[in-house]
């Protein structure tokens, strides 16, 4: 009964959480190194207060969006979802946060809009890891409307009931659960409604390997690794691999969004 | 050269302590991963330190030549030793690889033949796979200038493996092409002797100046 079965998947009672540790010692903030523990290393020294999300584009209201100001005009609510790494890793995670549509709501989007892009903050004296050029600097994501608006799809405050680690992408970032992990964008300060389908980062840096909308999907093969199975994190030395669900296991939830594509194309 | 120097004292030392000191590395690594010490994800970083050390590894054997020929330094006692230890820890890494990491034998067998970054590495284990067989005395004697000729294996195998860390690294990443730089110029010192007039190969032959290949 809750709003578009985003709910009842957040409790979906099979779901044990990770660890505290686990989710914010193993992550990928290339802003801040490669490694997965450079991150949690280094992403101390990135300023979070104030901070400031500019919404601009195909809106009504377009400005600029004290955090603050926006959590107050937000209800947060929590959520426990799968999360699954293009690199073949998962974990599950409890965040707190609000749905997207909700942000983008506040500052109205216009009849023309079909995209939504994000940027993440680019600020190289707080961030080592953009000394280097691994990807374009600022990391940048996108979505189709139609999947921001999805009730599954939130702007992620907090974890455990704690305002996000700066590794974990402080102190707003999108959460879209049926997409490989990269697609949900950390520490957002740009949110930008647009009519095309805005480049984004992983796919302009090699595109025959990200493509735009990476749904989570055990057919559709990693040129590099197969996407069929995936290690929970949390496993130990001798974890055994698990099967990857359809669109992370909201097959029930989000493949209307692409009934009439070929999902091998549109990867 | 002043580091030639150290030769007598390095002549001391016994081959064993290199091959504690170099596989204490692979006991202790295997050790923190069992008892969570690596990280939560303790499978691929077990993977990745042990094919950082063969390359290591890998790169000290190469470097055994040149700083020879270069500064005097004669580690050449310890090549065997050095080449088997990078064997060991490319065997480590495939062990990790298949036994804990992908598990599923016909994934395994998919990952080779489809995965360019693992056919590479895959075939720089197999090039080195004569060359573990043959380390030992009694082949160099048997075999004699095959074994040679047979060893140079090892430079095709040494582009390879690097080759497997700069294909599986997302976005642009230095390391990997550090590695890969690291062991071009170790075989382009092989090449490139200044001064070095190379006689026709009937000649060289004939007054066994053959040592190219040390």
């Amino acid at each position: 009964g809750a709003i578009g079965g985003g709910l009842a998947a957040a409790q979906d009672a099979e779901l044990e959480t990770n660890t505290w540790e686990e989710v914010t010692s193993y992550c990928n903030f290339y802003e801040f190194g490669t490694g997965k523990t450079d991150p949690a290393t280094y992403a101390g020294q990135m300023t979070t207060r104030p901070w400031e999300v500019e919404i601009d584009g195909l809106v009504d209201r377009p400005g600029t969006y004290g955090f603050e100001q926006i959590l107050s005009e937000m209800t947060l609510e929590d959520r426990i979802y799968r999360f699954r790494c293009v690199e073949a890793w998962s974990m599950v995670i409890p965040w707190q946060g609000f749905e997207l549509a909700d942000l983008l709501a506040l500052a109205g989007v216009q009849a023309g809009a079909t995209h939504v892009a994000f940027e993440t903050l680019l600020r190289p004296e707080e961030m080592p890891g953009t000394r280097y050029p691994v990807l374009e600097w600022p990391y940048r994501e996108g979505l189709r409307l139609d999947e921001a608006m999805h009730p599954l799809t939130i702007m992620a405050t907090g974890i455990f009931g704690k305002p996000l680690p700066n590794q974990n992408g402080a102190p707003l970032r999108l959460v879209v659960p049926w997409k490989y992990g990269f697609k949900s964008i950390k520490s957002v300060v740009k949110i930008t409604l647009t009519d095309q389908e805005p480049p984004t980062s992983w796919n302009m840096a090699n595109a025959r390997e990200y493509g735009f909308y990476s749904n989570v999907n055990p057919e559709v093969d990693h040129p590099r690794w197969s996407q069929a199975s995936e290690r929970r994190i949390g496993g130990g030395l001798f974890a055994r691999r698990q099967p990857t669900e359809m669109f992370n296991g909201y097959e029930t939830e989000v493949a209307s969004l692409y009934a009439d594509m070929d999902l091998a194309k549109n990867f | 050269m002043a580091l030639s120097a150290l030769n007598p004292s390095l002549r001391r030392i016994p081959v064993w302590t290199l091959w504690l000191a170099g596989l204490a590395p692979a006991v202790w690594l295997f050790w923190l991963a069992l008892s969570g010490s690596l990280g939560v994800e303790p499978i691929k970083e077990l993977e990745h330190r042990y094919g950082e050390l063969a390359l290591q590894f890998f790169i000290a054997t190469l470097a055994v030549t040149p700083l020879r020929r270069f500064v005097g330094l004669n580690l050449l006692k310890f090549r065997q030793a050095l080449g088997l230890l990078t064997f060991s820890y490319v065997l480590c890494h495939l062990l990790v690889w298949l036994l804990l990491d992908v598990q599923i034998p016909s994934q395994i067998i998919a990952d080779i033949l489809k995965r360019p970054y693992i056919t590479v590495g895959m075939a720089a284990f197999v090039l080195l796979i004569p060359l573990a067989v043959t380390s030992n005395k009694a082949s160099i004697r048997k075999l004699g200038s095959t074994w040679r000729r047979l060893h140079k294996l090892s430079y095709p195998a040494a582009v390879l493996a690097a080759l497997h860390f700069v294909l599986l690294a997302k976005g642009f990443q230095i390391e990997p092409l550090l590695y890969l730089g690291g062991i071009i110029v170790l075989l382009l010192l092989r090449l490139k002797l200044p001064g070095r007039i190379r006689a026709p190969d009937r000649i060289r032959r004939r007054f066994g100046a053959a040592d190219s290949a040390r």
